[in-house]
């Protein structure tokens, strides 16, 4: 594997990949790769070790306990926290992120629990928020609502949802503001895409909806690291699942050669390792 | 299948006259309308030239700063030193110009010393993260203290060589209109565009609605904030110095008790104290509502005490009117 690397893409990848390659693609470079992360808070030990690999049009599903260090590994990558030791690669570019906008520029961007939306604005409004596109009349600059609308309609049809951008957030359902958390990522051409528990506090239809986003998302060849409880969620979306118990990855392999009563069985750990 | 055009045109799914009526300022600008009707059928008085002016001249002084206290409001915050900035303003001038210094570098200090309350109150409230209410309720009483100190307490009449200009500019009329009015509509348009069409407006009202989604959005919510309370200040300023010309004498009582008909102004028109909601127009219309109301009891001979009474109940009606409103939905 070293000695493939070596010969096919010596500039582009100087880190050791810890997957196997793609059959017939001898530059194969991963999108996301972590190599031996470890982080501690004081005494407290919130991840160890853990190496794990993302393909582009992956999707992830991520599990474990209340403090098994899921928040932590998405925090790393978001640019919250900095590993205490291991390394972060994008594309085979080693990265260092400092501020969350380090991340956001590297392409990782994060739709959060609560969704951060501004309730008294439209969707439109909250797709480009902090990002809004300016006009010039002489030396006047103003917002390009124009613009913001015919993006975000764009956008909501690409992700087939029936979002008009000129509703206001607090009309909406909860599925309608998924969509509009999940357009305001797909702003910036983003390479992974972390969601953390979006389908925690909605309907069952409108989980369905929420479900189909990701593999549009998904569909667009963008990594979606996604953070459930709700282990039919994660089965019917995710290719690969990964488990975290007590800050150590125990799991990771394809959903499909995987069941919810082995991953339950992680998660307490009834199951040591699989 | 739906074209994208389709899509964006769906969206104006609402009639201008349907979303008219949704706003709060629509409602209370016919309950003006019908309100100066009847006192103009009640009593001849009204309509005079000389109480239209007066009329005219009053309310501006409380919407200029009512447009400010939108801004705050809007923003999920709340501004309580506004009457004391109004004074520290008044007084800063007066004392200037009665020291012999030009209007305009008089009005510049007028305004720098309203800003600096303005200042003041937005580092403590971005950056130590107090209160509002907290931090505008103490500049409220040092602001005024400080007015007390800089005059001694004592009423200025004369302002210098500039006595007259002042005079003008506070209390004199071009084309029958006084001046303050030539400045709030100024003020209002102004405002109305900037609430509108840029990133200062926009991330105002996001800060209102959701401040924790503005800090994640990368929106500089902090500056914004300091921003945005001495914008506040800012138009206390301005009229502290149109009300100095226009009384053509200051007292430090000037402005006392103004900050409560400032908020009542721009909550009846449309600003939410929870946030996230307001506009400049609506509190040009509450302050006018305000005003005539005020007026047509004088008129009336109804005793002003029952003035709190009618404004107190106009709050409230508006305010539940409103709630009314969105449940139906």
């Amino acid at each position: 594997m070293n000695a493939q690397n070596g010969n096919a893409g010596g500039a582009k990848s100087r880190l050791p990949e810890r997957q196997e390659t793609i059959a017939g693609e001898e530059n194969h470079v991963s999108r996301l790769v972590f190599s031996g992360i470890s982080k501690n808070f004081g005494a407290i030990q919130a991840l160890s070790d853990v190496s794990l690999s993302i393909e582009p049009g992956e999707v992830l599903g991520l599990m474990g306990d209340n403090g098994a260090g899921k928040s932590t590994l998405v925090k790393i990558i978001a640019g919250n926290f900095r590993p205490s030791t291991g390394e972060l690669s994008i594309d085979g570019k080693s990265v260092v992120f400092h501020k969350p906008i380090d991340a956001q520029r590297e392409g990782v961007e994060m739709v959060y629990q609560d969704l951060a939306l501004a309730d008294n604005l439209s969707a439109a409004s909250n797709v480009f928020l902090g990002r809004e596109p300016l006009r010039r009349f002489g030396p006047i600059r103003y917002i390009d609502f124009k613009r913001m609308n015919t993006v975000s309609a764009n956008l909501f049809k690409q992700l087939k949802s029936e979002t008009r951008p000129r509703q206001l957030v607090r009309r909406m359902s909860g599925g309608q503001r998924q969509a509009v958390a999940i357009a305001r990522t797909l702003l910036s051409e983003p390479k992974i895409v972390m969601m953390d528990e979006p389908t925690a506090a909605i309907s069952v239809r409108q989980v369905a909806e929420v479900l189909d986003l990701i593999r549009r998302l998904r569909d667009r060849g963008i990594s979606v690291i996604l953070i459930s409880h709700r282990m039919p969620d994660i089965f019917s979306v995710s290719d690969n699942i990964a488990v975290l118990r007590r800050g150590r990855l125990v799991c990771r392999k394809p959903a499909g050669a995987s069941s919810p009563e082995e991953v339950t069985g992680l998660i307490t750990g009834a199951i040591d390792a699989a | 299948m739906t074209t994208l055009d389709d899509i964006i045109n769906n969206s104006r799914h609402d009639s201008w006259f349907a979303r008219l009526k949704n706003l709060q300022v629509f409602w209370v600008f016919i309950a003006a309308v019908l309100a100066c009707l009847a006192l103009s059928l009640m009593t001849d008085a009204f309509t005079s030239d000389r109480n239209l002016f007066n009329v005219a001249r009053n309310f501006a002084f409380v919407a200029v700063i009512a447009i400010g206290m939108t801004a705050v409001i809007a923003s999920g915050g709340i501004d309580l030193s506004v009457g004391s900035s109004v004074v520290l303003s008044a007084m800063v001038i007066s004392v200037a110009m009665a020291s012999g210094m030009g209007f305009w570098l008089s009005a510049g200090l007028a305004l720098g010393a309203a800003l600096l309350i303005g200042l003041f109150n937005g580092i403590l409230i971005a950056y130590a993260g107090m209160p509002a209410f907290v931090v505008t309720l103490g500049s409220l009483s040092a602001a005024r203290s400080l007015a007390m100190v800089l005059s001694d307490n004592k009423m200025i009449w004369e302002f210098g060589p500039d006595h007259d200009l002042l005079l003008w500019i506070g209390g004199g009329s071009t084309l029958g209109l006084p001046h303050p009015l030539y400045v709030l509509c100024v003020l209002a348009v102004v405002m109305s565009l900037v609430f509108r069409w840029t990133r200062w407006g926009q991330h105002l009202f996001a800060i209102g609605g959701n401040e924790n989604a503005a800090v994640l959005a990368g929106i500089p919510v902090r500056r914004l904030k300091v921003s945005i309370y001495m914008f506040s200040a800012m138009t206390a300023g301005l009229a502290g110095i149109l009300m100095a010309g226009w009384l053509g004498s200051v007292t430090t009582n000037l402005g006392q008790g103004m900050e409560l008909t400032v908020i009542a102004a721009a909550v009846i028109g449309g600003a939410n104290l929870a946030g996230g909601e307001g506009n400049a127009l609506g509190a040009v219309v509450g302050a006018l509502l305000i005003e005539v109301i005020r007026n047509s009891l004088i008129l009336l001979g109804i005793s002003t005490f029952w003035q709190g009474m009618f404004i107190g109940t106009f709050i409230i009606v508006a305010v539940a009117f409103d709630r009314f409103r969105n449940m139906r939905r």
